[in-house]
């Protein structure tokens, strides 16, 4: 089975990650074989069954109070940025 | 044709908790750039979110004072996209179970009440503030402003004129400010409103094409907004041309609307349930805990003003708008003030003062205005001398007699001081008192000017009154 | 045998300082990690004046068993102020402003902390092939894979670079590399061990665990990591326990179900002789053991690759060259900034596991994948309850082949096969342990797996322990030559 490249196309602009038109195909391939891999589960009759939305966990009311503490030194936080002017991240100029 | 207009609004609402709502950084304003972060509510790698119980509490108590159905087992889901205001790449939001369902709440339009349903009330977080203007090529980010917790208010398409949306809209605001839920403070962008639109032939069942608009930052600009996008279709269609569904950025400067362009190509968001953070349950209990301690809404304020303090509608109606003149009306009241007084008072010169000088609040406590209005009760001040204390007030906040004194307000009320002043005057004006004799009411207004010039303005008027009378013998 | 409680006795009798001892560990990684390949970062100085501090905690007798011992942590696991990778170029240069959870805890009980070690990227694989700086290779054949994710947590502890390390557990990335490389791997119940400050993979099915010599160690850490963390909201408020009471209990009366269906075709002779051996081992020790059922089996790797794609497309599109980490050096516009970055910032197994995920998600897939494979999870979750019902724990084999060659398993789909063993472990949130079984034909590792009911830890840790006793196979080590 193969993904249509159109499809392909799509999610990787949902990603944000850039597809060579020289790799469309391979990943066409790949997914397609995960894909029909993963369609494996419709062997299931899954009419009935209960979506498990909340993962492993059994919990349910986790809360913490409203306190406010102090926040972490701007200099700390902006440590790892690439790019930082006064204060503020960088990012190419944005027209809204 | 004739066409029908029809309304939705989604109203964001920063809710005033101290803490953001997945970490404790503070959630006040007007910090300086990226002080108020930390590596949770700025999406470091590792972190996870912890959810501050005040915003359920918060919205549990918006969605009882809108008349909505509490959700018993809700849970939070992650909404991807990529934009630089939103650090994790998903903001954490509410899919198909919100926290409050099927509301309502009914406003008044030229003396019709509407009812307008609320579709659903849900929590989410913020994002940041982008910055365009402070270094050339370049937006610059500040994550202050992440993770401050939200409800947005989503209405049914019930409106069907820009003026039911703007009743709706303050009623909001007001019911907001009143259970303590959120600051409202459009200005600080504590509470924000999105407007979808769209006209049909009267008459028609299916609604037209909306549109929706954004960058709205007033209850104003929302009216004008509406007006103005209300009037773009209509013109649209009779033209012969088809709506198109579009987000518009309403610019209020220019007065008119610009299609957007588009921050995801396709809003695919992806949804699907939080794995960090578990269900929210709400069970019978917390919901009438929260319902018990409701304060007075705006509605009711203003039937127990009408009913119990005797106030006519329309001052009811103008005074339980805000919650701060109203809390200040009730207090002053409640030190013994006479409730039609203080009503005029605060309705007319207080609130023309305010408007004037631009501030949002009395800078005077309401004793002082007590104090006022009682040392015009008990005839010591004229009214013109009351308001000229009150004005005074604006500017210091001092013993209301003291102000009385030293701007020679006082009324003299002693009527061996005033008796001399008026005989003088009766004796000069044989003329005038010949009309009065003769029944010219009018006479007796050129008497009490006389004594008020003579006396500099602190001579009781109805007292004048009596004792020209009195002198007369008439 | 330089494990943890040997050398905490060692400590305590004063025979031997912690700074000593970590010259001991930093001097070997020296001259043999050049030749294995676990570390990524190696914080010497740091790990001296940790040593340092152990020492006078030492001496004033307030230490714990884990006082001035070295620690190896997984490089997915954040270190304050240490760069921590996930082994890619998307965060080469990233150093944390804090410290995860469990750092802070065993940094409380004077740990000392060696390194960072080498995984896949990302935590996304099964041999730690794909990490950007290095290849890890098996102590035990330098020609073949640790095992991954966590392939540099196994192989510092198998080489003895560490006397033990932390991993992190998605699908099997403890288990795995332990067998392969011969240690006690433990993933503990969801919930138990505070995720916070693990860079996450996939959410609702990551923890993080351990790699020890031996099971007596691995109950030691398990004591010092596991716990109720409030910065946690999927972090449990279970009673405090000392699971190392739970060493040494007789087996008497265990009930041992082996689900056949981990034993069905594929998997390894000798693999399959470890497990019928354990068996024997067990009933010898007066369990029971018997043959259980397991229907949904075969669902929970489908099922696996759906949840865990889909979480970490969410998970990972955080990073995008604006708060940290990589950035692209040319680009014109924000989509460009966003999809250079992430294009050259991530390899390709990541990718195309962001690609799967938010394929799964997409408009209109939802329903038949993502929605899908959760609904196939609560069954599977009511497959393993029913077993545990009857039964005490779980054997299993931990993986269907010994470590196989580097480029052997090129195919995604063929490499995900591997994890057929592990991955329905953690689609249940339970805990499991791989516990060394002896060598095959070629030298090479076998690990058998013992799976238990949620927060159940102790049941594992007493038959995991009564089979290390019966046995000895944890005592087996590699030779590597450069510190032999």
């Amino acid at each position: 089975m193969k993904i249509e490249q159109s499809q392909v196309k799509y999610v990787a602009s949902l990603a944000r990650l850039r597809i060579d038109e020289a790799e469309q195909d391979k990943w066409s391939e790949q997914m397609g074989a995960i894909i029909e891999f993963a369609d494996q589960l419709n062997e299931l009759d899954l009419h009935d069954a209960e979506s498990n939305e909340q993962g492993s966990t059994s919990l349910y009311n986790v809360f913490r109070e409203d306190e406010r503490k102090e926040s972490f030194d701007r200099d700390k936080i902006l440590f790892n940025a690439p790019e930082q002017y006064e204060g503020c991240y960088v990012v190419p100029k944005i027209v809204e | 044709m004739t066409f029908e207009t029809v309304i939705g609004l989604e109203i964001h609402a920063e809710l005033a908790t101290k803490s953001k709502i997945y970490c404790s950084c503070s959630t006040a304003f007007g910090a300086d750039v990226n002080t108020q972060t930390c590596p949770i509510c700025t999406g470091m790698p590792g972190v996870l979110p912890v959810l501050n119980k005040k915003v359920v509490d918060y919205a549990i108590t918006a969605g009882l004072a809108m008349n909505c159905e509490i959700t018993e087992y809700g849970k939070q889901d992650r909404k991807n996209y990529f934009y630089p205001d939103l650090p994790k790449a998903y903001q954490t939001s509410q899919y198909d179970l919100p926290i409050c369902k099927n509301g309502y709440l009914d406003v008044e339009v030229d003396g019709a009440i509407k009812r307008i349903g609320i579709t659903r009330i849900h929590i989410e977080e913020d994002a940041g503030k982008l910055i365009h203007d402070g270094l050339r090529g370049a937006s610059l980010v500040d994550y202050n402003r992440c993770g401050v917790p939200l409800i947005e208010i989503v209405t049914e398409p019930d409106m069907r004129s820009p003026e039911e949306a703007r009743a709706f809209l303050e009623k909001v605001k007001s019911i907001l400010e009143y259970t303590g839920v959120s600051d409202c403070k459009m200005q600080e962008g504590s509470l924000r409103c999105d407007v979808n639109l769209s006209v049909r032939p009267l008459g028609q069942k299916e609604f037209g094409t909306r549109t929706e608009m954004k960058n709205i930052n007033s209850f104003s600009a929302a009216y004008r907004a509406m007006v103005g996008e209300r009037q773009r279709q209509i013109e649209l269609i009779e033209d012969g041309g088809e709506v198109v569904q579009a987000t518009r950025r309403w610019d209020d400067a220019k007065g008119e609307s610009f299609e957007m362009r588009s921050k995801e190509e396709a809003h695919d968001y992806r949804y699907f349930p939080e794995p960090d953070l578990v269900p929210i349950v709400v069970d019978r209990e917390w919901v009438e805990r929260i319902r018990a301690s409701l304060p007075e809404l705006p509605d009711e304020r203003k039937r127990r003003y009408i009913a119990e303090l005797g106030l006519p509608e329309y001052d009811a109606k103008l005074l339980t708008a805000s919650k701060s003149i109203s809390d200040y009306f009730e207090k002053t009241v409640g030190l013994g003030a006479p409730a039609k007084a203080v009503s005029n008072l605060l309705m007319g010169d207080i609130s023309r003062i305010l408007h004037e000088r631009e501030m949002e609040s009395i800078p005077f406590e309401p004793v002082f205005l007590a104090k006022a209005i009682s040392l015009y009760t008990e005839q010591i001040v004229s009214s013109g001398a009351l308001k000229k204390i009150i004005e005074a007030l604006f500017d210091e906040e001092k013993e209301p007699e003291e102000i009385a004194k030293e701007k020679g307000l006082i009324q003299v009320s002693d009527e061996s001081a005033l008796i001399p002043i008026i005989q003088k005057i009766l004796n000069d004006n044989p003329k005038a008192v010949e009309e009065l004799k003769s029944g010219k009411e009018k006479a007796m207004g050129f008497f009490v000017g006389q004594a008020m010039r003579a006396s500099k303005g602190s001579a009781n008027p109805q007292l004048v009154n009596k004792l020209v009378k009195e002198l007369l013998k008439i | 045998m330089s494990t943890i409680h040997e050398y905490a006795e060692l400590l305590k009798q004063r025979k031997l300082s912690s700074v000593e001892l970590t010259k001991q560990y930093l001097a070997r990684i020296e001259k043999a990690d050049a030749q294995i390949g676990s570390y990524i970062t190696v914080c010497s100085d740091d790990a001296l004046a940790a040593a340092g501090k152990a020492d006078e905690r030492i001496a004033k007798g307030e230490a714990t068993l884990l006082t001035g011992i070295p620690v190896g942590i997984k490089d997915n696991i954040c270190t304050e102020g240490i760069t921590t990778t996930c082994a890619s170029k998307m965060l080469y240069n990233f150093v944390p402003p804090y410290d995860a959870t469990v750092t802070k805890r065993l940094k409380n009980e004077g740990a000392v902390i060696l390194g960072k070690l080498n995984m896949d990227e990302f935590a996304m694989g099964s041999s730690t092939e794909s990490s950007y700086f290095k290849k890890t290779k098996n102590p035990y054949d330098l020609t073949r894979v640790p095992g991954g994710s966590s392939g540099g947590s196994a192989a510092s502890v198998s080489a003895d670079l560490a006397p033990y390390a932390l991993g992190s557990d998605t699908g099997g990335s403890i288990r795995q590399p332990a067998a392969f490389c011969g240690n006690v791997g433990l993933k503990p119940t969801y919930g138990l061990v505070s995720r916070f400050g693990l860079i996450a993979f996939a959410s609702s099915l990551d923890q993080i665990g351990s790699f020890t010599k031996d099971v007596t160690d691995c109950a030691i850490v398990l004591n010092a990591i596991a716990g109720y963390d409030k910065m946690d909201s999927t972090s449990v408020d279970a009673d405090k326990t000392d699971y190392t009471k739970a060493l040494g209990l007789p087996l008497k009366g265990m009930k041992v179900g082996v689900p056949k269906q981990y034993l069905e075709s594929g998997i390894q002779t000798e693999i399959r002789e470890a497990v019928e051996n354990a068996i024997k081992v067990y009933e010898m020790l007066g369990a029971e053991c018997e043959e259980c059922s397991l229907p949904l089996s075969k669902f929970a790797l489908p099922a696996y690759y759906l949840i865990s794609s889909a979480e970490a497309s969410s998970n990972l599109a955080r990073f995008d060259g604006i708060k940290y980490g990589y950035r692209a050096e040319e680009y014109h516009g924000l989509t460009d900034l966003y999809e250079i970055t992430r294009s050259e910032g991530f390899g390709e197994e990541v990718k195309r596991r962001i690609m799967l995920g938010t394929y799964a998600l997409s408009s209109g897939y939802y329903d038949a994948y993502y929605k899908k494979a959760q609904q196939v999870r609560g069954l599977i979750k009511r497959d393993f309850a029913a077993c545990f019902e009857k039964y005490d724990v779980l054997l299993t084999p931990t993986t269907p082949t010994t470590a196989y060659k580097f480029g052997e398993k090129s195919d995604p789909v063929a490499m995900y096969m591997g994890d057929i063993c592990t991955v329905a472990v953690n689609i249940a949130g339970l805990p499991a342990i791989s516990i060394p079984a002896g060598l095959d034909k070629k030298g090479m590792p076998i690990g058998i797996q013992l799976i238990a009911n949620s927060f159940d830890e102790r049941k594992l840790l007493t038959a995991a322990y009564a089979y290390e006793r019966e046995t000895g196979y944890e005592k087996l080590r590699p030779t590597v030559k450069e510190v032999e």
